[in-house]
């Protein structure tokens, strides 16, 4: 096995199993706080010394008992998660932290049927205005006491600006290996370079980022190949399961970047330096973009997808559509204009981590490469 | 002005001052492009009191949409936003208002009237100028209306209430809240080209609060029983709470509905008559294509709506001066709100409205008012003892519909309050 294939097969080990990844990590003692998606301050929870973890569902979960609880119009990712309260997964955690951006997790938020103990917040929506920072640092605040209270620690200004170095080199690193990767298709495989990516939900951020530099440097020592196949860029909400992925394995389409909420858009914007290390977290907030989750009525989006394409010299943008996901739903009839007048081709997948209908996804993509 | 003297609003019956009023409020917007003032569209319980002190016309999609639903003329307007690639997911009010801004824009660009729209009965009403959204009753409303200031090209104010994970709102929410309300009215300087009419924006406060005050005041006849007011009225008169509680329209309106409510008092007049079996709270927005139907069949089981949590979210009850007290207001709505603030709203009303059981919306095009149905009907059940059902439905997209399902569960309900009453030593 190639130095390469060892790293890669690291992290897949942990994307592949992430209970066990994370059992581990508490049986040395760490506790584990999980993330509901999207975008709560990993950085406070890790300055506490506990591990946060990723909880953007499961691989082709079983939804059985979550049906009692969400009424069939709740995305896929939502059934998934509350499906995984129900059955125990989630008992391992210590503690939950919920944002709340749209009218789903709102609900959500208020019906946890987990043992661990509950931490929500709320992220302002006119985000680009001075209040909004000052509001979201409260809010902030109120997660720290929470962790504080619940976890029986103290976190300390100095260890959240520790996290925020250690978060920041782990972007920093994310984004370059995103580069790299796009220049090895023949190596990473999308299925591939999504494990890489998705493991840093289930490590510790220091351990995931010194594995990362490992594997860029060895990739980095191989020449470029061509490839003769197509490129992509992906964005939505996640591309999962695997099988999903495997079918543009199949038609020789690489996936060059993304633009997915479980990946890139958690690590595409740094915390910024300062002094006060919950107001660097919430200038995060301010200066992230391009995620319908983040409200701007600029609506950036349509542009950035159209400069990535161009960027990693995409042949075109597939957007990987979760359904019953609005906030994704509302941006795709501003962006496709743009994508017509810019000459971005692009199609739309609908996609649901529970029944995937992975044949219909097959058809689909085949005709999309050939139309390429 | 001119034109008030010659209708006779003085002896007009509250359902006729309605009637007038109502289509008034687009009437004022379409005047007002007309003369070249400003005209703003509103998110349904956003701040209407910066614009309105600035003279500007303000619409409501919502409640246009509601009417276009009303009148049956949503499925077209359905179709033109589902082709420009509105998934059949999203609100359907959303839906219906982006086709019909899809049309007026078009029309606007081309001077051709889209013969959907010639066809459409929506009352006209004009292209904005700003539009303004406030997301204290579902963070769609931030979407569809960061997508409305997109694609008309407008200024966007976003009053951003966050949810409230603890009440009561905490001090750093109504701060924030506060400082929206004074980036909004830098905004409007700018748009207006004149400072802010801070006088103006006091008096439009206070008549706020009076026409509040006369709306909160006709939910208090839910006391009597048998009720002289029959809940699917406040789902009619609502539309001025909604476009006119800035305006003295609706405290006009509201005070002759009352007065008429206390002449029913002192007439024995009830709504049902003495057919009044029993009495439902109906939880969730109203199935504007099917009212009809909805109202008959509970009618027919004698079942009287006589409390909604909904019509209450317009209970923006401040101090007059305060922003921070009107931030508050603006913040509290129930379903902003933590499980527990909002379990506690809906077992008031149940109280208030002497309810025997509790008929809940599972509406399609509201995933914030209906995916915390089961928790709230269980709370109102284990806490009151009063019997729930949760029915599927939409506001304005008939595809979501089915009456059938509707009068089933209605049917059980009925049952089910029956038997209660039995066990409880028969009918009192």
């Amino acid at each position: 096995m190639s130095q390469i294939d060892e790293l890669i097969s690291k992290f897949q080990e942990v994307s592949n199993h992430p209970q066990k990844t994370v059992l581990n990590y508490k049986q040395q003692g760490k506790r584990l706080v999980g993330m509901m998606p999207y975008y709560a301050p990993e950085e406070i929870v890790y300055a506490a010394g506990c591990l946060p973890v990723g909880m953007f569902g499961a691989q082709k979960p079983q939804i059985a008992a979550a049906r009692t609880y969400l009424p069939p119009f709740a995305c896929s990712l939502m059934q998934a998660d509350m499906e995984l309260q129900l059955n125990g997964t989630y008992d391992c955690l210590d503690a939950v932290i919920f944002s709340v951006p749209c009218d789903t997790l709102r609900c959500m938020s208020q019906k946890w049927h987990g043992k661990a103990p509950v931490i929500v917040f709320t992220h302002p929506q006119n985000r680009k205005i001075r209040p909004a920072v000052d509001f979201l640092k409260a809010e902030y605040e109120h997660v720290r006491a929470e962790l504080e209270r619940i976890l029986g620690v103290k976190i300390s200004d100095l260890a959240i600006q520790e996290a925020i170095n250690v978060y920041n080199e782990n972007r920093r690193a994310m984004r370059e290996f995103c580069d790299v990767a796009a220049q090895y298709p023949q190596i990473f495989t999308p299925v591939k370079r999504h494990d890489v990516i998705k493991a840093r939900w289930f490590m510790d951020k220091a351990e995931h980022t010194a594995l990362i530099r490992q594997l860029i440097d060895a990739v980095k020592k191989e020449p470029v190949q061509p490839w003769n196949g197509k490129k992509v860029v992906l964005s939505g909400i996640m591309a999962e399961p695997d099988e999903f992925l495997d079918i543009f394995n199949e038609f020789n389409i690489a996936v060059v970047a993304d633009d997915l909420a479980q990946e890139s858009r958690q690590f595409r914007t740094d915390v910024p330096s300062g002094i006060d290390p919950l107001e660097q977290l919430a200038q995060q907030w301010q200066d992230f973009d391009g995620c319908p989750l983040a409200l701007n009525p600029d609506k950036p989006r349509g542009q950035m997808l159209i400069d990535m394409t161009k960027k990693y010299k995409a042949d075109a943008v597939v957007v990987c559509m979760m359904r019953f996901c609005d906030p994704e739903e509302f941006d795709y009839p501003i962006y496709k204009p743009e994508f017509e007048e810019a000459g971005v081709r692009y199609t739309v997948l609908d996609l649901d981590i529970e029944s995937p209908s992975l044949e219909q996804l097959r058809t689909r993509i085949q005709a999309f490469s050939e139309i390429l | 002005m001119s034109e008030e003297k010659t209708v006779d609003i003085e002896s007009m019956s509250a359902k006729d001052a309605l009637g007038y009023f109502l289509p008034k409020v687009d009437e004022d917007a379409r005047k007002a492009k007309k003369e070249g003032r400003l005209v703003c569209w509103s998110a349904s319980v956003a701040p209407p009191e910066f614009c309105t002190a600035m003279d500007i016309a303000i619409v409501y999609p919502e409640t246009h949409a509601a009417g276009i639903g009303a009148r049956h003329g949503a499925p077209a307007m359905l179709e033109v936003a589902e082709n420009k690639g509105y998934n059949q997911d999203i609100c359907s009010y959303c839906r219906v208002n982006m086709g019909y801004m899809e049309l007026i824009k078009q029309e606007a660009l081309t001077g051709k009237t889209p013969e959907v729209l010639k066809n459409s009965p929506a009352s006209p009403i004009p292209l904005p100028d700003v539009v303004l959204t406030c997301n204290n009753i579902c963070n769609t409303l931030l979407k569809w209306y960061e997508n409305l200031a997109k694609e008309l090209n407008v200024p966007l104010i976003n009053i951003d209430v966050p949810f409230n994970h603890e009440f009561p709102v905490t001090k750093h929410a109504k701060q924030y809240i506060v400082g929206e309300f004074k980036h909004a009215i830098s905004q409007l300087e700018e748009l207006c080209g004149r400072p802010f009419d801070y006088e103006k924006f006091f008096e439009v406060q206070k008549q706020t609060q009076r026409s509040i005050a006369a709306w909160n005041k006709i939910a208090t006849y839910f006391k009597y029983k048998p009720s002289p007011l029959n809940g699917f009225d406040l789902f009619n008169y609502m539309g001025l709470a909604v476009a006119a509680r800035s305006l003295n329209y609706s405290e006009i309106t509201f005070n002759k509905f009352l007065k008429e409510l206390d002449e029913k008092v002192a007439n024995k007049k009830w709504a049902f008559g003495d057919n009044e079996k029993s009495r439902v709270i109906w939880e969730g927005i109203a199935v504007w294509i099917a009212l009809g139907h909805t109202f008959k069949e509970l009618k027919g089981q004698g079942a009287l709506m006589t409390g909604s949590a909904y019509p209450g979210m317009w209970d923006v009850s401040y101090e007059p001066g305060n922003l921070e007290s009107m931030a508050e207001a603006y913040s509290r709505t129930y379903i902003n709100c933590c499980l527990e603030q909002r379990g506690a709203v809906l077992e008031k009303v149940v109280r208030d409205g002497k309810c025997d059981g509790l008929i809940m919306h599972q509406n399609r095009s509201c995933k914030n008012m209906s995916l915390l149905n089961n928790e709230g009907g269980q709370r109102v059940q284990k806490n009151l003892g009063v019997p729930y059902v949760i029915f599927d439905g939409d506001q304005t997209d008939a595809r979501n519909f089915s009456e059938a399902q509707f009068d089933t569960r209605v049917e059980a309900l009925t049952e089910m309050m029956a038997d209660k009453k039995a066990s409880e030593g028969g009918n009192h």
